[in-house]
């Protein structure tokens, strides 16, 4: 498939290990923002070709991994009221909140939907004037400017029967909180190619200036990754902090105006909690005041309450890149893509889901 | 034929314009159930032996060895892009006995259909099931019918089973497998599971994806004709490539090594799983089929399915391996990697 093979190509691939293990001279780590970067690692096994100097952290940026167990638990209290329409991204509705996820909700006669857009639920809302229809809408810059589009819709169109459960995050603060971190030990970052897409790149100059980290702009095929990863080891090897795109085919430098300006047009930046991580500030997006009617926890009178999450679950460690997946005591016994305990888990952005799906074989 | 015949078999026998819908009565046992089957299931599936209407089907026999089997189809939307609820249920349950090596003669059906199914649409599925049985070779004997409340059924659930003759002497099944064996697969995958998320969704694609919906029994009845030594078949539905390769792994206590690039996934089958974040490797399929066979016969047995195959090309993906029952792939890039089965249905991923 074209521009798709010539990124899964063995023998560039293999070209662009020897390139990474010819400027390695000491050990880094490097963590990969975005889910579905991890899903690519240890899909294709990425990180096998890389030399033992290298180490991959998995970051925080799968959307539903990140989304606070106290928003599942308000999206469950709205899909079980008989007047709504409970509508999300197939990924969300698996995530155990505290009792229990909306696919079992919807076994017992909720009317939960997957939807692949937000404009998918504000067609539903259209066509049926008679249901509250509300979308949860979880997930970073990528999928804000359509959740935003969709607000911006119905209230152009006075859709009054859409409504909208945002927990949606942004990457720039939640990079800065692991960099804050006392315990952080990342020393560079693959930024994710298609937030940047949207956000453009400036806004991490800042961040690899203060903190010193190589940031490279990074896509999402097996040689983007390699790429990314030998334009890192580059940088920290001659002792540089720029930011640089690999994903230069996607991403332009000031991003996407037309979607920056829907999202200035319909949400406001809040701090937001993340799960397993704790608050960020000035980290979410939440509806801006004009836009207020179409706010489903405004709407429903939905209380903010705060839900400790399981402590036999280490998500928060796994997504701050501090353990992997299979160090953690729980994985593949206690917690399975079967039952899950933590988010990670649950998506296959998730890096607990990945590597339970993708299990390496350790050649002895 | 006249023309008076031919209009005859192409509109519906039943008089609609009373019964526009199937009714509870059309499976009451009185006069309308009786109208339903004599004037439309029976002379649609028109056969030696349901011409008797006894209470069951009496059939000749000419082997020691039957294989029998069962399966019940629930699919939505009953008609898709390539097939139908019918050319499934026929089709499946060949497709079962074919894996056994059998030869696939005779279905019984079971028709559980939801009061208000538009009776044209019944009558499309039993026409379509009459011309899936003609293509597969196989006769529908039996068969049974119930209405159930509207609301309690999806329009129409239907379940068959098969009947097929074993007229060879070879074991075909997991624990016949042997290390070297070459792992053939017989095109290429993903087709009925993208072919149907398309139409339940609504996903418009820029090239229509079908279902590979196929009878798979001819293909498989030749390989034995020409002498191949099939160790094992499995036809990929459900659980697709990875799910049907990892339950042999298992059963027959052997290791099996796939190369993914050898594995072909048609573009727009490609596209969906690049958009929706889906593998390839679990998605259904309802004509495809894996063979485990000696190495030295592969390029034969390749030869031959081709040769029967609705056009698509097969390809020796893998080999059997020593070592503890486990299934691993080798990536684009040239990394090894474990196959897991998926646990429940592929979700669409979110960005």
């Amino acid at each position: 498939m074209k521009y798709l093979d010539e990124f899964r190509d063995g023998e560039a691939a293999a070209a662009m290990a020897r390139r990474i293990a010819r400027t390695v001279t000491r050990p880094w780590t490097i963590m990969e923002i975005c889910g579905g970067q991890t899903h690519a690692i240890v899909r294709f096994g990425i990180d096998a070709l890389l030399p033992e100097a290298i180490t991959l952290a998995h970051g925080p940026g799968c959307p539903v991994c990140v989304t606070p167990l106290e928003m599942i638990d308000r999206a469950l209290e709205l899909a079980r009221r008989p007047e709504i329409t409970l509508c999300s991204f197939g990924d969300m509705l698996r995530v155990p909140g505290s009792s229990g996820d909306l696919l079992s909700a919807k076994a017992t006669g909720a009317d939960v939907r997957i939807v692949y857009s937000p404009l998918d639920a504000l067609r539903i809302a259209r066509e049926s004037p008679s249901r509250e229809v509300v979308f949860f809408a979880v997930g970073f810059e990528t999928t804000a400017p359509a959740s935003a589009m969709a607000l911006y819709q119905a209230s152009r169109e006075a859709i009054v029967n859409f409504s909208m459960l945002v927990s949606q995050v942004m990457v720039p603060p939640a990079i800065e909180a692991i960099l804050s971190s006392p315990t952080n030990r990342i020393q560079a970052f693959l930024a994710a190619g298609h937030v940047c897409a949207i956000t453009g790149i400036e806004l991490y100059a800042p961040i690899a200036e203060r903190y010193g980290v190589p940031i490279v702009v990074t896509g999402f095929e097996p040689l983007d990754i390699l790429q990314g990863i030998a334009m890192a080891v580059e940088q920290l090897e001659q002792g540089r902090a720029e930011v640089e795109n690999q994903y230069a085919r996607v991403v332009r430098s000031d991003g996407n105006l037309a979607a920056r300006a829907m999202l200035e047009e319909v949400f406001v930046v809040a701090d937001r909690r993340w799960r397993g991580v704790g608050t960020i500030a000035a980290s979410g997006l939440e509806i801006a005041p004009r836009y207020a009617a179409f706010d489903a926890s405004r709407r429903f009178g939905l209380e903010d309450h705060h839900v400790e999450e399981p402590a036999e679950c280490r998500a928060g460690d796994v997504l701050r890149g501090e353990l992997k997946p299979r160090d953690c005591g729980a994985f593949g016994s206690l917690c399975t893509p079967e039952h899950p305990l933590g988010a990670p888990m649950v998506s296959g952005e998730g890096a607990c889901a990945a590597y339970h799906r993708y299990r390496r074989l350790e050649v002895a | 034929m006249s023309a008076v015949d031919v209009a005859s078999m192409l509109s519906c026998p039943v008089p609609i314009e009373q019964y526009p819908t199937v009714l509870l009565a059309h499976g009451g046992g009185g006069r309308l159930m009786h109208q339903l089957i004599e004037r439309m299931i029976v002379p649609a599936f028109a056969n030696p032996a349901l011409a008797v209407r006894h209470d069951a089907a009496l059939l000749p026999v000419p082997t020691s060895h039957v294989a029998f089997t069962t399966d019940s189809y629930v699919v939505r939307p009953i008609e898709f892009p390539g097939g139908d609820i019918a050319s499934l249920a026929v089709f499946g349950t060949v497709n079962d006995l074919a894996m056994c090596g059998a030869r696939p003669l005779y279905l019984s059906v079971g028709f559980i259909l939801e009061e208000g199914l538009p009776m044209e649409t019944l009558w499309r599925i039993v026409q379509s099931m009459r011309r899936c049985a003609d293509e597969a070779g196989v006769w529908l004997v039996t068969g049974d019918t119930k209405v159930v409340d509207h609301g309690s059924g999806d329009g129409i659930f239907i379940n068959t089973a098969g009947i097929g003759l074993i007229e060879h002497d070879l074991t075909i099944e997991p624990r016949s497998v042997r290390v070297g064996d070459a792992v053939i697969l017989s095109g290429d995958i993903g087709r009925h599971g993208v072919a149907i998320l398309a139409a339940r969704e609504g996903l418009e694609l820029e090239t229509a994806v079908e279902s590979d919906c196929a009878p798979l029994a001819t293909t498989v009845l030749a390989l034995l004709d020409a002498g191949i030594e099939v160790h094992c078949l499995r036809d990929l539905t459900r659980g697709g490539l990875g799910s049907a390769l990892i339950e042999i792994s298992e059963a027959g206590g052997v290791r099996i090594a796939v190369d993914d690039v050898a594995i072909a996934v048609n573009e727009s089958v490609q596209g969906v799983c690049e958009i929706l974040g889906f593998d390839p490797l679990y998605l259904a399929n309802e004509g495809r089929f894996v063979a485990f066979v000696p190495a030295e016969q592969a390029e034969l047995a390749c030869a031959i399915i081709d040769a029967h195959g609705a056009g698509t090309r097969s390809a020796i993906i893998g080999r059997v391996d020593r070592g503890e029952p486990l299934v691993t792939m080798l990536s684009s890039i040239g990394a090894t990697r474990i196959v897991e089965m998926m646990s429940g249905e592929q979700l669409p991923r979110i960005c």
